[in-house]
């Protein structure tokens, strides 16, 4: 990397004692590039052997890379952590204005440690690092938290704002870490591990300059990147309707999982399209920091209030694929006024929309087979297409108030080996099952991707542009799958957006790293993927990770795949594989 | 021709504008750029796009004690480094906070409208506009 450059900093930030200090690694940067590839040497350096989760000793990583700030889509924050909810590697990446605010802040890399015994919040503006009592923000919402911080604090249009609701703060183990109102630190939990804390939020927020090698050349490189993201075909969908689109495309290929996967299309998936929310109720359009797509998407609902005649409010409401489907034709629910009022309630109580969604799908199935009654549910009657009862559910997730809710709150797969009906309880690897039942890739994916996201691998992707047009050997369908995961940890530890990654190839990867000083060949970004990879499957087999372990919920060979029926052995042949090549490659 | 913001309601907020300027100056980052974006209140109530408007008889001109800042033929100011002795009348000065501040130089940065961020504008927010269109109405 670059001398200048203050990528090289690391903040360290100690929440028992109150201290912070910078160390400069330069040489970290230099082998692993930033992003994921350095936050999993940080977490390997500072999260101990078998430590709890919600202890004080699991560490906070966020990371940025050299790309942050720099170039277009380059906008994602990476966050490291031993994750509550799997008991193993949480990553968690983020947009919103949180990565420009790290590196403007002077910063590649954040490292939290410790726990506060009392509520609060940091701010982090250029070097200095302020602890303020957050007591008076506890039990909040993530939104009011957002405005009141905002209120308070400076570096307005420089700032990001993270925060938790309170699923975070009462340990939900899939709470979410919210920034700027709309976007995520969504899955894993990452809102549970700061609510361990005592940590209501982080603001942090900066203005600085970064070198560059050749700056006619960076300027040459940048408007190609631009003009691309502008104006490629690759990036019209996510500006137009947003991910949204994909709804309907999903549902006509007979993928979209719909009644907890009971089936794969829903008969009513044209009332919550990306078109019907854009026509009904599309309100505004927003991008993160120096993002040109824009591809945030928020739904203005208009409600009435039941009591008072001529008086209404009116909310602004995130939507996107995965929420659509999680809180949507995953509980049968067709009117996207019913859809938007779960999405404000999870928003409200900051968890992960999928894994909410999935796990009440679930319980719906549960309550169906008479597993659980309305004594667990408190009184809650679910029904597949009926809102109220799952908004009031959301609350209670939140709240715990007794065991069954308290068993819901630490997700599908915890729940269902209490409650039963555990081969309908879809989660990977504990993680439940994002909106895709694509075929066999999407499933492996999952199980053997390093977070068991669907954005580990894209197997929904390699389903529908390979295993829908031609037979395909589970061998080949993990080799495909590794090689897009060993891929996508550059991309990571650039830090590029994963929407850009057409734009962000391999050859152009190659041309913008000598900008920022990383003399780095083709095959040695490989080779550093490859490695990034290793490193992080190294801590997972280290906090007790085995591919031979990983449970497969039987409803997935129930219900028919656009490239039809599946069986296990075909899923468990895909895992072998990747155990074999990962025992070659010395990672157990 | 002025820079002007020809509808706020169209900016969702990438900040495109605010690195194109910087990279104008040769610089990558945020340290040099004139222009700032910021929420209203919030990202749910949209944005605001703070930039000179080049007003006719500039106040912050008018404060300016050492006379580093001169007044445009076409409205605006340029800055004279040399002249400014960093007091921060001129932002004190500006209503709409056009004047942003170079904190590695202690000395305020103003927009020279040179219309290299309307290239990066990907929303039609920002455009070049003959002067007429952004001074004060004419009654």
């Amino acid at each position: 990397m670059l001398k200048d450059d203050p990528l090289a900093n690391i903040l360290y930030i100690d929440l028992s004692n109150r201290t912070f200090m910078t160390k400069k690694r330069p040489e970290l940067f230099d082998r692993y590039i930033g992003g994921a590839g350095v936050a999993i040497q940080l977490l390997h350096e500072e999260c101990p052997t078998g430590c709890d989760p919600i202890g004080p000793e699991n560490p906070i990583i966020f990371a940025v890379g050299p790309l942050t700030s720099l170039f277009p889509l380059a906008s994602k924050t990476v966050a490291m952590f031993k994750s509550p909810h799997t008991g193993n590697l949480g990553e968690s990446h983020c947009g919103g204005r949180s990565a420009v605010a790290i590196r403007m802040a002077g910063y590649g890399a954040i490292v939290l440690k410790g726990a506060s015994d009392i509520p609060i919040y940091l701010s982090i503006h250029g070097n200095k690092v302020y602890f303020h009592d957050a007591s008076s923000l506890w039990g909040m919402g993530s939104s009011a938290t957002g405005r009141i911080i905002r209120e308070n604090e400076t570096g307005g249009g420089l700032r990001t704002i993270m925060r938790i609701g309170k699923a975070g703060e009462n340990l939900v183990s899939y709470a979410s870490v919210t920034t700027e109102t709309y976007r995520h630190f969504g899955r894993l939990g990452l809102g549970a591990v700061f609510g361990s804390k005592k940590l209501k939020a982080i603001a942090i927020s900066g203005k600085l300059s970064v070198p560059v090698a050749d700056t006619k050349l960076y300027r040459k490189m940048y408007e190609e990147i631009y003009q691309k993201a502008v104006e490629s075909p690759v990036m019209k969908k996510y500006h137009d309707l947003g991910t949204a689109e994909n709804i309907i495309a999903l549902n006509k290929f007979g993928g979209f999982p719909t009644r907890n996967l009971k089936e794969a299309t829903f008969e009513k998936a044209d009332a919550i399209s990306g078109e019907a929310f854009a026509a009904g109720y599309l309100g505004r359009r927003l991008a993160c920091s120096h993002c040109p797509v824009g591809c945030i998407h928020i739904a203005a609902l208009r409600e009435p209030y039941e009591d008072e005649p001529y008086y209404y409010k009116t909310s602004m409401i995130s939507y996107d694929y995965e929420p659509i489907y999680s809180l949507g034709s995953m509980l049968g629910i067709s009117d996207p006024e019913g859809i938007l009022k779960l999405m404000d309630s999870v928003e409200t109580a900051g968890m992960d929309a999928m894994s909410t969604g999935v796990v009440l799908a679930w319980a719906t199935e549960a309550q169906e087979q008479g597993l659980i009654s309305e004594k667990e549910t408190m009184g809650i009657k679910f029904s597949w297409g009926d809102p109220a009862p799952y908004i009031n559910a959301s609350r209670l997730i939140t709240e715990q108030p007794n065991e069954f809710y308290t068993a819901l709150a630490k997700g599908v797969d915890y729940a269902g080996s209490i409650y039963g009906n555990r081969d309908s309880a879809l989660a990977f690897g504990k993680n439940e099952m994002a909106g895709y039942h694509t075929g066999p890739g999407t499933h492996v994916g999952s199980l053997i991707g390093l977070r068991h996201s669907h954005l580990d691998n894209a197997g929904y992707s390699i389903d529908q542009k390979v295993l829908a047009q031609k037979q395909t050997s589970p061998e080949e369908l993990a080799d495909m799958l590794l090689e897009e995961e060993r891929w996508r940890q550059i991309l990571s530890s650039l830090v590029v957006c994963f929407f850009a990654r057409g734009i962000y190839a391999p050859d152009i990867v190659s041309k913008l790293l000598p900008l920022l000083g990383f003399e780095l060949k083709l095959e040695d970004i490989n080779r550093i993927g490859t490695e990034i990879y290793r490193e992080k499957y190294r801590f997972k087999t280290r906090e007790g990770f085995s591919l031979d372990e990983l449970r497969i919920p039987k409803r997935i060979f129930e219900t028919s795949s656009p490239v039809g029926k599946f069986d296990e052995s075909y899923i468990r042949r895909a895992i072998d594989r990747v155990k074999k090549i990962m025992e070659k490659q010395g990672a157990d | 021709m002025r820079l002007a913001v020809l509808e706020t309601e169209r900016c969702v907020g990438c900040q495109c504008c605010m690195f194109a300027c910087s990279r104008r100056q040769d610089e990558a980052g945020l340290t040099k750029a004139c222009i700032a974006v910021k929420s209203v209140g919030g990202m749910r109530r949209g944005f605001t796009v703070i930039v000179c408007r080049a007003c006719d008889n500039p106040p912050c001109a008018k404060v300016c004690p050492t006379n580093a800042l001169e007044p445009g033929k076409d409205g605006g100011v340029r800055l004279d480094m040399k002249k400014c002795i960093g007091c921060g009348h001129c932002q004190d000065a500006c209503l709409i906070g056009a004047i942003l501040w170079d904190d590695t130089t202690n000395k305020p940065m103003i927009c020279i409208h040179c219309g290299y961020c309307v290239n990066f504008c990907p929303h039609k927010v920002l455009g070049l506009k003959k002067k007429e269109g952004v001074a004060h109405a004419k009654r």
